[in-house]
């Protein structure tokens, strides 16, 4: 502050903004770009910690890469015969997403499709709200929901022994996931050019080949992009499935089996492992398996979002 | 498109929440830091582990909260595993258990605190095995426990028991265990399934009361957990130690002649001799009014000679 004011007296006033507002702009510059790289190195010191915490298992003689994803057989603390096979787990993360997925799809393109074509603008507005405010939902009220309510629909209506199951965490899910698809593919279809819409309107067709024909079609790439990101959203889930699915290490024959995910799994058992015993040191494994998983879907999504860009 | 001047106009959502989430976050640090403030004047005792236990856990600090305002005991469940684990990180003053540290687990505390762990017995539990109450099992040997639940166990249907549950048409047996951080699930891998493991495949539940609300609701489920849990939709089976000798109900009686196999005890373990305020309220859990907290929870309590430190 001094210094500017001192250099101002003496060098002849020259048709530039004070240093002070040079510096201050410069300094948020800075501030502005180091949060925006915060988010690439957050993300890698987070893969960076997960390996780190993995690797020592990984690349030790007793430890099985091979059983540890193609075996069935979950049993950490076994003192006999510890073993780490996380085929169960995946199949349990792949049957309450598989079912979500097939449950919240409809519903969401469906719902994206009433948004942007069939309802007017104030109860399209009210709709928006609501379904922003059903994202907002925490997952752990979802999670008591499965547990509470819907376990006992399901043991009333399908005749299944345990109402945590399969059938619960995919629903549960799938109402999860759907405010996303609806808000992601409503975008999507507003993205379709007006040009589209008019000259269809101008061949004379209704609403229903307007949609089916026109525009679904052009804003595939977008509504697809929608529904992975809501995989995203199913696969990463912990909370709710840790308490819908109830928690049974095996594979499901059919969807009133109960399962474990991958998620539940390390967020029931991370706490308990001491750390940097081999357990521990599996469960980051399972970790990396997860985050591999995402990071696939994730750039499957970004991929075909780039493919719709790209196209146009 | 279709007449909607708004269209387009709408702010950019997902920027928006991450805004606010980050402000979210923000406030949270904030309020986090600002909540020490009145650490001077109240001492807080960490009291984390069973599940088993946390029931009376939670009863024995609201009652010493009226017999000591000065001290804050927060209690946390998780399981046996937890609280030991968090113990051998330094991270809790007392921790519950409702099987005994490990020889390994000790020396871990040792390495990791430079002090030992010290036992306390504050009280003793039976395991109970549960069914629904409309089973028509009322005892059932230790053997056919492990040949339910052990891997390798050849029980899958309540037929092979000899059990018809009315009104059920798939009899396959709903079993109900624990997650593998309960000192519960631990007790019973050792003490009934002979260090064998769970068949896989069983409900694992995160606590002693889920347990038994499962059972409750589940005509064809059979599950166990400690006997302070129980409910009328429940019902308690005696167990036999060996098949053909005299089954014994689960009971304070039993419990404490030690004639119930599955019986056990229930403690509290510090970093070295409990010190301050852990020592006084250690002693307050030993004497009559902690005990009796206890004993109104469902458990055993120890008898006169042992309630010493």
């Amino acid at each position: 502050m001094a210094s500017t004011s001192s250099t101002g007296a003496a060098v002849p006033p020259r048709p530039t903004r004070p240093r002070r507002a040079v510096w201050g702009e410069r300094g948020i510059e800075l501030l502005i770009y180091a949060s925006g790289v915060s988010a690439i190195v957050f993300i890698l010191a987070i893969l960076f910690f997960i390996f780190r915490e993995a690797a020592p298992v990984l690349f030790s003689d007793r430890f099985s890469l091979t059983q540890f994803l193609f075996s069935t057989e979950w049993y950490p603390t076994s003192v006999s015969n510890v073993r780490y096979g996380t085929l169960a787990l995946s199949a349990g993360t792949l049957a309450v997403t598989v079912l979500a997925m097939i449950l919240a799809v409809p519903f969401g393109v469906g719902g994206a499709v009433f948004l942007s074509q069939f309802c007017g603008p104030r109860l399209r507005e009210t709709l928006k709200i609501i379904i922003e405010l059903l994202a907002a939902i925490p997952s752990v009220v979802w999670g008591f929901i499965g547990l509470t309510v819907m376990s006992r629909l399901i043991v009333t209506y399908t005749g299944a022994p345990v109402g945590v199951n399969v059938l619960n965490g995919g629903i549960i899910l799938a109402l999860m996931s759907v405010p996303i698809i609806v808000s992601i593919g409503e975008d999507a279809l507003k993205a379709v050019p007006d040009s589209y819409v008019e000259a269809a309107l101008a061949l004379g067709v209704t609403r229903w080949q307007l949609v089916f024909r026109v525009l679904l079609p052009a804003a595939r790439h977008g509504l697809l992009a929608a529904v992975l990101l809501g995989v995203g959203r199913a696969i990463g889930e912990t909370m709710a499935v840790l308490m819908a699915t109830g928690h049974a290490v095996q594979i499901p024959h059919g969807i009133l089996d109960s399962v474990r995910t991958l998620t539940a799994n390390i967020a029931a058992e991370l706490g308990e492992a001491p750390a940097g015993s081999e357990h521990y040191q599996v469960l980051f494994l399972t970790g990396v398996l997860l985050f591999a998983i995402t990071m696939l879907v994730n750039l499957a999504a970004d991929l075909i979002i780039r493919g719709a860009r790209a196209r146009k | 498109m279709m007449g909607h001047p708004v269209s387009g106009t709408r702010p950019d959502r997902p920027t928006w929440a991450i805004a606010a989430t980050a402000l979210l976050a923000a406030l949270a640090v904030l309020a986090a830091c600002g909540g020490g403030g009145p650490q001077s004047q109240t001492t807080t005792i960490q009291n984390k582990g069973s599940d088993t236990m946390v029931n009376v856990a939670q009863a024995w600090a609201e009652a010493y909260k009226l017999a000591a305002p000065a001290v804050d005991v927060e209690v946390s469940g998780g399981g046996s595993g937890v609280g030991i684990a968090a113990l051998i990180r330094g991270t809790v003053d007392i921790a519950t258990s409702s099987r005994n540290m490990k020889p390994e687990e000790i020396e871990q505390a040792r390495r990791h605190t430079g002090q030992t762990p010290k036992e306390i017995i504050v009280g003793y539990d039976a395991l109970a095995v549960y069914v629904h109450k409309s089973n028509p099992l009322e005892a059932v040997s230790n053997e056919q426990l492990a040949e339910i639940f052990g891997e390798g166990g050849a029980t899958v249907n309540w037929a092979q028991l000899g059990v018809a549950i009315p009104g059920v048409t798939d009899d396959t047996i709903v079993r109900v265990s624990r997650q593998s951080s309960s000192g519960t699930y631990e007790f019973f891998r050792d003490h009934v399934l002979g260090k064998r493991d769970f068949k896989l495949g069983s409900r694992d539940m995160n606590g002693s009361k889920e347990v038994v609300e499962l059972v409750g609701s589940t005509p064809t489920a059979i599950g166990y957990s400690g006997m302070g849990y129980a409910t009328p939709a429940v019902k308690m089976l005696r167990i036999s130690p060996k098949t053909g000798e005299e089954p014994v109900a689960p009971s304070v009686e039993n419990t404490l002649n030690k004639s119930y196999p599955l019986a056990r005890s229930l403690q509290l373990y510090t970093l070295g001799e409990p010190q301050g305020a852990v020592k006084a309220y250690v002693a307050w859990i030993l004497s009559d009014a902690g005990q009796q907290i206890l004993a109104e929870s469902g458990y055993v309590p120890l008898p006169p000679e042992q309630r010493r430190q």
